[in-house]
């Protein structure tokens, strides 16, 4: 696949050279990751295949939707709406990273201690590796944590970046300005695109985003299922791939590999042998290619059965209400529905904690992993709440802090086995 | 093998960033305990160990616990992590166990355990190795002292002087300036000491420090750490006979799958 892509590579400005070598490492994780687990769903197979034409036949969609005068929205985080971009016209693709290949390019402008999901974006941006932020034309940031907030600052140093204001109580006037923010978005968004949106345009995106959220909400119900049927491994990545593929298209396909996975259910049919110990994770999102973890998890003799996590079930929960008449209607019920994200950016923030508990409870599992990306504030002090809350349900949690780097892995492998082995 | 031995002993090893520890538990007769350094060839120093054994079934625990289950397929090994080994080990020792703390070379563990002794929750130092066997060793090596005789050496300070770097590269620093103005060795070995219980204290009150506890791991043989933590907490940790045996010992047991009474 690499040389029929290399001229739109170029055309985008990419270090060739050095995005050949992260293809090459990129496609090795992957096999070794994914390719080496047995029992797989043949539904997987579309996901295998989005992931190997993730820089390549994916960003020649994008780039044949901009030749057809469409635009590209690249965000950071799950309080974009994209019903907004979608009834522009737009294409929304999430550019959170997980690689660590432009860490030495982001530690020119960022301090040592950012943590690895910054770093990773503004080294792809530096590094000049990654063609979804050369594809966008317009890059929105967000204020949910001071280390985001400052470094698109610098970003937008190499491209504009344009930032909404996350509150960060819920209080009625946290509301009011988050209504507000969400108005001035739908504003630039027209801008952007040059459409204005419609009721119509705007019921019909919301319906598409539900239906995706659905077809996701539909995976985690069924994957819940004792024994598991999936591995986690495969379900964070269907997650992860919900970013960046066409919604339509995506959707359709995964309602495909819930019908399978329903019928395996049904007879049973189960990828972790007897004894596996169920587990969850909570925290921090995982974006591609940030497989770690879980594959340590799942190489311990435990398998993860539900992700709290943005890349996860935070994403997925809450649908917006479709029974909206007009315009403004609309607008309220997709404030309403992002206003219920209980990121650990906000305070106090018990929403999230009653979430963690039943959702523990609901998969039957026999403990939490917490996963903190080293230097990330927010979900590092709050794992102290989540422990207590989870100890008061009797569920056992193991607290893991961690980059992207591979050097910790067996220090990782350490504590999840004997964490496997107390809860076992 | 030594065909006079019965064979059906239970093995436990424990492969270390510093030694390895092997424990052989005859379910009538006496224990054997072999230690080695680690060294730059662990699976050689293993082969060593394994020579004069007798049993057929391994456990293997420590870092090299997998590398070892890799290239010994002529017996039967499971793997076991330190956590539950050093529970075991220490439970089997001293019954009345309720936290345990292991200061290895290079890994630092605090397991808080049930009335009944299981695992209740644990604790391990990050990637870095302050606070370790290592850091005494460097620091021993950079204030031209033996390892074996550090805490004697510090023991013999007059005078308690504060290093508050615990990265071992900072601290060494702090302690070459705080030489050059004159500072006695003696005075900057206890520093150093008392930096080490410092942070350790701290890990062990994240998992609640119920009380008795064991210290075991090679640097419970350092008399000054010992103290210091006796002075820190209030109480004296009970320090097994052989604390770097430990893990092994955990891992044999669980071999014998709770056969063998305490002896």
């Amino acid at each position: 696949m690499t040389h029929s892509y290399e001229d739109m590579w170029e055309r985008l400005n990419l270090d060739l050279e050095a995005h050949a070598g992260l293809l090459e490492v990129l496609g090795k994780f992957y096999g070794n990751i994914y390719m080496s687990q047995q029992g797989r769903l043949r539904g997987m197979e579309y996901l295998d295949f989005v992931l190997s034409e993730v820089h390549g036949l994916r960003i020649k969609e994008l780039q044949d939707a901009k030749a057809r005068g469409g635009k590209i929205v690249g965000t950071f985080c799950v309080f974009v709406p994209e019903e907004i971009v979608l009834a522009a016209g737009g294409i929304q693709v999430g550019l959170c990273a997980g690689a660590e290949i432009g860490k030495g390019e982001a530690e020119k402008v960022l301090p040592r201690n950012t943590c690895a999901l910054i770093k990773s974006f503004v080294g792809f941006k530096l590094a000049r590796l990654c063609p979804y932020i050369e594809s966008c034309d317009l890059i929105v940031g967000e204020t949910t944590c001071d280390g985001k907030k400052k470094a698109y600052e610098i970003f937008s140093e190499h491209t504009p970046v344009y930032v909404m204001e996350i509150p960060q109580m819920k209080r009625p006037s946290d509301r009011e300005l988050w209504k507000s923010e969400v108005l001035r978005f739908k504003t630039v968004v027209e801008e952007a695109t040059g459409n204005t949106i419609t009721a119509e345009g705007l019921r019909e995106a919301i319906k598409l985003v539900n239906k995706r959220r659905r077809a996701l909400q539909r995976l985690n119900r069924l994957r819940a299922a004792d024994p598991a049927p999936i591995s986690g491994r495969d379900a964070l990545l269907i997650n992860q791939i919900s970013f960046y593929d066409d919604p339509a298209r995506f959707t359709a396909k995964i309602e495909e590999l819930c019908d399978e996975l329903e019928a395996r259910v049904g007879s049973g049919g189960s990828v972790a042998p007897e004894g596996t110990a169920r587990l969850m994770l909570s925290g921090c999102p995982m974006a591609v290619p940030n497989w770690k973890l879980p594959y340590v998890v799942e190489s311990s003799g435990a398998i993860i059965v539900g992700e709290e996590s943005c890349i996860g079930a935070r994403n997925t929960r809450d649908l917006v209400a479709e029974n909206g008449a007009d315009l403004d209607t609309m607008i309220d019920a997709i404030v309403d529905r992002y206003m219920m994200i209980d990121c650990a950016c906000f305070t106090p923030n018990t929403e999230r904690l009653d979430n963690i508990v039943s959702m523990a409870r609901e998969l039957k599992v026999k403990g939490v992993v917490h996963y903190g990306l080293s230097f990330c504030q927010p979900y590092a002090i709050e794992a102290y709440k989540v422990e207590k809350a989870l100890r008061a349900a009797s569920i056992p949690m193991l607290s893991i802090e961690t980059d992207y780097g591979m050097e910790d892995v067996e220090q990782l492998k350490t504590r999840v086995e004997a964490f496997v082995e107390m809860i076992r | 093998m030594n065909p006079d031995a019965p064979s059906d002993s239970l093995i436990g090893i424990d492969i270390g960033s510093r030694s390895i520890e092997l424990v052989e538990l005859y379910p009538d007769g006496p224990s054997r305990r072999l230690k080695v350094p680690t060294t730059f060839d662990p699976l050689g120093q293993c082969r060593k160990l394994m020579d004069g054994v007798n049993g057929s079934r391994v456990i293997a625990t420590g870092y090299g616990r997998k590398l070892f289950a890799e290239n010994f397929r002529q017996v039967e090994v499971s793997t076991i992590t330190e956590i539950q080994a050093y529970a075991l080990g220490a439970r089997f020792l001293h019954p009345e166990a309720r936290t345990v703390l292991d200061i290895g070379g290079q890994d630092t563990k605090v397991i808080s355990l049930s009335e009944s002794g299981k695992v209740l929750k644990f604790e391990m130092n990050d990637r870095c190795a302050a606070g370790t066997g290592k850091f005494l060793e460097f620091m021993a090596t950079a204030l031209q002292v033996l390892l074996e005789s550090f805490g004697d050496f510090a023991l013999r300070s007059d005078r308690r002087i504060q290093i508050s770097s615990m990265c071992t590269v900072f601290a060494e620093s702090e302690a070459t300036s705080l030489m050059a103005r004159g500072e006695r060795a003696e005075n900057i070995a206890m520093g150093l000491h008392m930096a080490i219980v410092e942070r350790t204290t701290a890990m062990l009150r994240r998992v609640g420090m119920t009380p008795p506890l064991v210290f075991a791991g090679g640097v419970a043989h350092n008399p000054c750490v010992v103290r210091l933590f006796e002075e820190k907490l209030g109480q004296f940790p009970i320090v097994p006979h052989d604390p770097d045996m430990v893990g092994a010992l955990g891992a044999a047991l669980y071999a014998g799958n709770g056969v063998f009474h305490r002896v």
